[in-house]
Parts: C-alpha cells; sequence; structure tokens
C-alpha cells in the first residue's frame, strides 16, 4: 500500500546532496514504498531545504529493524555527549 | 496490431486550472482509430516502471499518456525528488487529479489517429485516483489496480489528506475493471468485499479479481512485491477488458 503516513519536522543543521552541502529547514519521515531499497515498505528520512528546491533533498530508505537501532543510537550518542 | 512497437515523447497538456504539465505519451503504431489511456503513477511519482506500463499499452494497440501529477511542485527534477516534495506539501489534492486525468484524457481524444474512447487505470494510491476519475469524468473504462482507502478510512493523524470514495459509487461512469490481492491490507479482501458491494447496490458494471498469494504492487517488477503469475494474468485481463470498451464503435 502507499501508507500515506507522513511525520513532518523543522530541523537545523546541514546536510550534504548531490550538489554540495546545503542548511536544512524541514525533514519528513514515513514508511511507505522505498525508490530503491529491495523491500516492499522502508523507513523513509527526507532531509529536507524545500526553499531550495526539490533536489535540495538526502534521502534514506532504511528497514525497519535499522531505523529503530538508528533511533537508538542517536538518543545514546545525545545522551552521552557534550551538555548531556 | 504491430507487435511491440511504440514511439514515445514528453508532451505538454493542460492540467486542473488551466496549468501547464508534462506528460509521457506513448502512442501505438497499431490502427488509424484506436482507444486512449490515462494511465495514473502511484504515490513514488512519474517513474519509469509506470512509463513501461504506457509503452506495454501502446504495444497492446492503444494510446497512453501518463501525467506527471507531481510536475508543479518540482519541474524538471526526478520522479523520487518531486515525490519527496510532494509528500511534504501534502499529497495531491484529489480536484486537482481530476482536472489532471482531464486535461490527460483530452489530449488523447485530440490525436489523429483517437477513436475518442479513453480508459483511466491506475496502480496503488494511483488506483484510487482511477476510481475518483471515473466517479468525477465521463470515461469508457477504468482499471483499479489494489488501489487503497477507496472503501477504508484512512488511520488517524494522516498528514495527507485522503479520503473514503465509495459515496461517489453512484456516478461512476463506466464499466470498472478491479485487480487486488488475497495478501494486500491496504486494500485487504473486506474492503475489496466491500466496494463490490457498493457497486453493486449501485447498478454499476464492475469485475474484480483476487489473487492469491499475491500483495500489494505485484504489477511492480522492479520490487520484491512483484508476483509473476498475478501480473501476467492481470495484464491478460486488463488487454480483454480493454478490448471490449476501448474498440470503435
Amino acid at each position: 500500500m502507499c501508507t500515506y503516513v507522513t511525520e513532518h519536522l523543522k530541523v537545523t543543521g546541514s546536510a550534504k546532496g548531490a550538489n554540495g552541502w546545503f542548511s536544512l529547514t524541514d525533514a519528513t519521515v514515513y514508511l511507505d514504498h522505498p525508490v530503491h531499497a529491495a523491500a516492499e515498505h522502508t523507513l523513509n528520512i527526507d532531509f529536507l531545504a524545500p526553499q531550495a528546491g526539490p533536489t535540495a533533498r538526502v534521502a534514506v530508505e532504511l528497514g525497519p529493524d535499522t531505523a529503530g537501532a538508528l533511533a537508538a543510537a542517536i538518543l545514546a550518542a545525545l545522551q552521552r555527549g557534550p551538555g548531556a | 496490431m504491430s507487435e511491440d512497437t511504440a514511439a514515445t515523447e514528453t508532451v505538454a497538456i493542460t492540467g486542473a486550472g488551466g496549468d501547464g504539465i508534462e506528460a509521457y505519451l506513448a502512442l501505438t503504431s497499431g490502427g488509424d482509430a484506436v482507444g486512449g489511456v490515462v494511465v495514473i503513477h502511484h504515490m513514488p511519482g512519474y517513474d519509469s516502471d509506470t512509463k513501461e506500463s504506457a509503452r506495454r499499452l501502446a504495444a497492446m494497440g492503444y494510446n497512453a499518456i501518463c501525467p506527471n501529477l507531481h510536475y508543479r511542485e518540482a519541474p524538471g527534477a526526478s520522479p523520487d525528488d518531486a515525490a519527496a516534495a510532494v509528500r511534504a506539501a501534502g499529497g495531491v489534492p484529489d480536484d486537482r487529479l481530476v482536472g489532471d486525468v482531464d486535461g490527460a484524457a483530452n489530449h488523447l481524444r485530440s490525436l489523429a489517429n483517437a477513436n475518442g474512447r479513453v480508459a483511466v487505470l491506475g496502480y496503488c494510491s494511483g488506483g484510487r485516483q482511477a476510481f475518483l476519475a471515473a466517479c468525477s469524468l465521463t470515461v469508457d473504462a477504468a482499471v483499479d489496480c489494489y488501489g487503497g482507502f477507496v472503501v477504508e478510512k484512512p488511520p488517524e493523524g494522516f498528514a495527507l489528506a485522503v479520503r473514503p470514495l465509495t459515496h461517489l459509487a453512484p456516478k461512476l461512469s463506466c464499466p470498472l475493471l478491479g485487480l487486488f490481492g488475497t495478501e494486500d491490507s491496504h486494500p485487504s479482501p473486506e474492503h475489496v468485499a466491500e466496494l463490490d458491494r457498493v457497486l453493486t447496490d449501485a447498478g454499476k458494471e464492475h469485475e474484480f479479481h483476487m489473487f492469491e498469494n499475491a500483495g500489494h504492487g505485484f504489477f511492480t517488477t522492479d520490487r520484491p512485491s512483484y508476483a509473476p503469475q498475478a501480473a501476467e494474468q492481470g495484464w491478460a485481463l486488463i488487454e480483454a477488458f480493454f478490448s471490449r470498451h476501448l474498440a470503435t464503435r
């Protein structure tokens, strides 16, 4: 199915895309058909800068287990880092 | 009909609101008075697999056109970037979809070798949109390949505006072919049975096929969900359906 389920969030930071680094303003997170990954559904994250056009995008398509592990790793790193 | 021949090009058409959008056109060499098919791409976009479907229909003897439903948000972008931009913006509104399909259908009717008969066909979200278009426009045939959320309400919290369409069933303008898999959850076999009941109650001609051991996306050759047996049977059913409803009269 096309799940349509999409989480939107505003973000700060930078990403490196096909045309080099750019400043991020938005991200979407959704479980849906991947474009490239060999799975029916993946957890997809688009890091975006809509004001810079549709190609200002860094995309990942992750297996659900991988996505969960990534989320845990991000939280773990944040807890151990400076200022935690 | 000529075997496996088609000429393809990208054309400009007039979509909803008078907007110019691009479309992929596959012209058949199969005759001088042929029907046409509007192919509605799925949420991941105006991609190579959808264009391949247009070429296959042209090889079958029809002109086929696939409007780029994401063109406005991302002209010239790759299909995946365009799909991401549209998703971030909330998706394709239903009324815009209808206008874009209408523009694509009018383009088909204007072609020199057109017989004036037009079908709509869509996969996945495009299956739902094919049903929507067939209930909103006057067309001659429609094919819904595993379109979800025609019957069922989306779960709470959906960011995209998608609503059920069964209330439109009395307005269905043409015969409907539905192709579904038993392993799908949207639409599930229960959802398909409900749509069957609604169309029967409305007195609308329809023909549904449910393939065993096939899930969502069974036509898509580059995905793990590809089910060759269901896909080939499905294509044969599409060919037979169009031969009945798109032939010159």
